[in-house]
């Protein structure tokens, strides 16, 4: 029985009795699978890598000598683009602020709404909770040109309203904070009840608190995602000193056709918050993709 | 109390989810123009035209479903089998799990835009550095990646297996830590090699996931947008134009509100559809999983 226990606990892998056949063919089994996997990852990296080594030479350099190290190192490309009429530090600005208020918008809005659907009683629940949930089933493309007429109606064409209150209005930061708070341990707020405190305060000071976890991994993934929207922004925002960095990497695109040194410094400008981001919060963006597809 | 909470929520989601969603549809049953004040109610006529060969958008718009239709086939089998490999790569007891994880989930978190700009570069068919490394091994044909067919293919698929991969990745990677290890050694005690304990322990214990996944995958390949728009213009000819591509075309840069309203909702039963399918097929199998 406890060689049983003893080789589960240690074999959690996916053939883990294979184990017993030891020795060189382990080994060199075992070096082709870090082969494998470094080749992989150099493949991922790769791109990043020249994105990053081109955005530091001259235009004639990175045409003549695509894949060396730079030379003379240059910061052409940067000067280029905080001058010129494409005002890239703006447009960094702008995507930070941006994706700053919607990211506030959504936690502020979505922890009220998703504490009342886990924890309150009231007539029409279940309909208000179907009917959101529902919502996340029908794919964008659906609403783009009716929020467009809206947002022109509402005079936000250009601004920085467009890109930042419909987005708010999605379902998942509702649907992602209300899987939490049903998962709390309920006798705290009875217990802070008994005390006396009223609904706001239990919410403000006893499940706020608690749910700090999560309301952290919905701000960076609402972060994320509206630093990295494309579509929308390409058509609601209109005027050079409006845009956002997304929209604008496509417009340098097409003003710097072969001038990639250019290009490639407006993707390094556009990636670096992105990837700081992901290093600091890695576990929280990947425990709450993994989450929904494992859970459910 | 309870509808005080709720408020700002609603607020947001009546304005910008609900309204669209009856407003769309209600442009798609008028002659909606941008020009006009006054819209008129015209039926399903949007709807028949898109379905009646020689009217103005019926064959650009089924061409664009059609390159949908191909992204969606061509790439879905690639985005759901090499993040399946490479997570039982990963499931291996080995060495700096986390970091290969982490390393092959980072382009998830790029834009596409990012991502767009940087292969446009990668690709380009003079100046790209994977035609310069074509020359350095011999093959001097300058390979038209984003500007001609097959190739547009193979680099829009390309591109976005190397964006997206990670993310089926880590959710395979999940969910193949949930499966039973005494599975594998029951297996093993059977004889069973690792190809063998693969087809009958990984992928019957990955169902679950697998249902997730392959949805979650076509619809965001049916979604595609970015990739085309930056790296192919949609090109050749209009080859590559997704239908959300000329949807977004049509609907606000040409003013053909109606139609593209219309088209929006068409592909929108397409994809509840397909979706429906895959569901009872998966749904299926997993109950003969559990039988056996």
């Amino acid at each position: 029985m406890s060689a049983t226990a003893v080789s589960a606990s240690s074999g959690r892998t996916g053939a883990p009795a294979r184990g017993a056949r030891r020795g060189r063919g382990r080994f060199t089994a075992r070096t082709a699978l870090y082969v494998v996997l470094v080749l992989l990852a150099a493949l991922i990296v790769l791109p990043l890598v020249w994105m990053l080594v081109t955005s530091f030479k001259t235009d004639a350099d990175a045409i003549r000598n695509p894949y060396s190290l730079p030379s003379p190192l240059s910061v052409d490309a940067y000067r280029t683009l905080s001058g010129g009429q494409q005002p890239i530090l703006l447009w960094l600005w702008n995507s930070l602020a941006a994706a700053t208020i919607q990211t506030v918008l959504i936690v502020a809005t979505a922890s009220l709404g998703a504490y009342a659907l886990a924890r309150m009683e009231f007539a029409g629940k279940k309909v208000v909770f179907g009917l959101i949930v529902s919502t996340l089933l029908v794919p964008p493309v659906v609403f783009l040109i009716p929020n467009y007429l809206i947002v022109q109606n509402l005079g936000w064409l250009d601004t920085i309203f467009a890109i930042t209150v419909p987005g708010a209005a999605g379902a998942f930061g509702i649907f992602f904070l209300r899987q939490f708070f049903v998962g709390l341990p309920v006798e705290i707020e009875e217990a802070a009840r008994i005390d006396g405190a009223g609904d706001l305060r239990i919410f403000l000071q006893v499940v706020l608190p608690l749910a700090r976890p999560a309301l952290a991994t919905l701000a960076v993934l609402s972060f994320l995602n509206n630093w990295n929207d494309f579509l929308w922004p390409v058509y609601v925002l209109l005027s050079p000193e409006r845009m956002t960095l997304q929209p604008g990497l496509s417009m340098l695109q097409g003003a710097y056709r072969t001038h990639f040194a250019i290009v490639m410094a407006g993707a390094v400008i556009a990636s670096v918050p992105v990837l700081l981001l992901f290093a600091i919060a890695q576990r929280q963006i990947v425990d709450s993709v993994t989450g929904a597809a494992v859970k459910g | 109390m309870a509808y005080l909470f709720l408020a700002p929520f609603l607020a947001l989601f009546a304005t910008f989810v609900l309204a669209p969603a009856a407003y769309g549809l209600w442009i798609s049953v008028t002659d909606w123009s941008p020009f006009r004040d006054v819209q008129h109610f015209v039926g399903l006529r949007n709807y028949a035209d898109l379905f009646t060969a020689g009217s103005p958008f019926h064959d650009d718009f089924w061409q664009s479903m059609g390159a949908t239709g191909v992204f969606v086939l061509a790439s879905v089998p690639f985005l759901v089998v090499v993040p399946l490999l490479v997570a039982v790569l990963l499931n291996q007891r080995i060495r700096g799990g986390t970091v290969f994880r982490t390393i092959f989930f980072a382009p998830y978190v790029l834009g596409v835009a990012v991502v767009g700009v940087v292969w446009g570069y990668v690709l380009d068919t003079q100046s790209g550095i994977l035609n310069h490394l074509a020359h350095a091994v011999g093959i001097r044909a300058d390979i038209p990646w984003t500007v001609d067919t097959p190739w547009v293919w193979v680099a829009l698929v390309g591109v976005t297996l190397w964006w997206t991969s990670g993310l089926n990745t880590v959710i395979f990677l999940a969910g193949l830590k949930g499966i039973n290890t005494e599975l594998y050694e029951a297996a093993a005690l059977d004889g069973a090699g690792a190809v063998r304990s693969f087809f009958a322990v990984t992928l019957p214990g990955l169902r679950p996931v697998m249902l997730f996944i392959t949805t979650t995958t076509v619809l965001a390949s049916a979604n595609m947008f970015g990739q085309s728009y930056l790296l192919t213009k949609g090109g050749p000819g209009n080859a590559t134009r997704t239908a959300i591509m000329y949807i977004a075309d049509q609907g606000l840069s040409q003013n053909n509100m109606a139609p593209a309203a219309a088209m929006s909702y068409v592909l929108f039963a397409f994809l509840a559809v397909v979706s429906l399918i895959n569901f009872r097929l998966q749904r299926e199998r997993l109950e003969k999983g559990r039988v056996r």
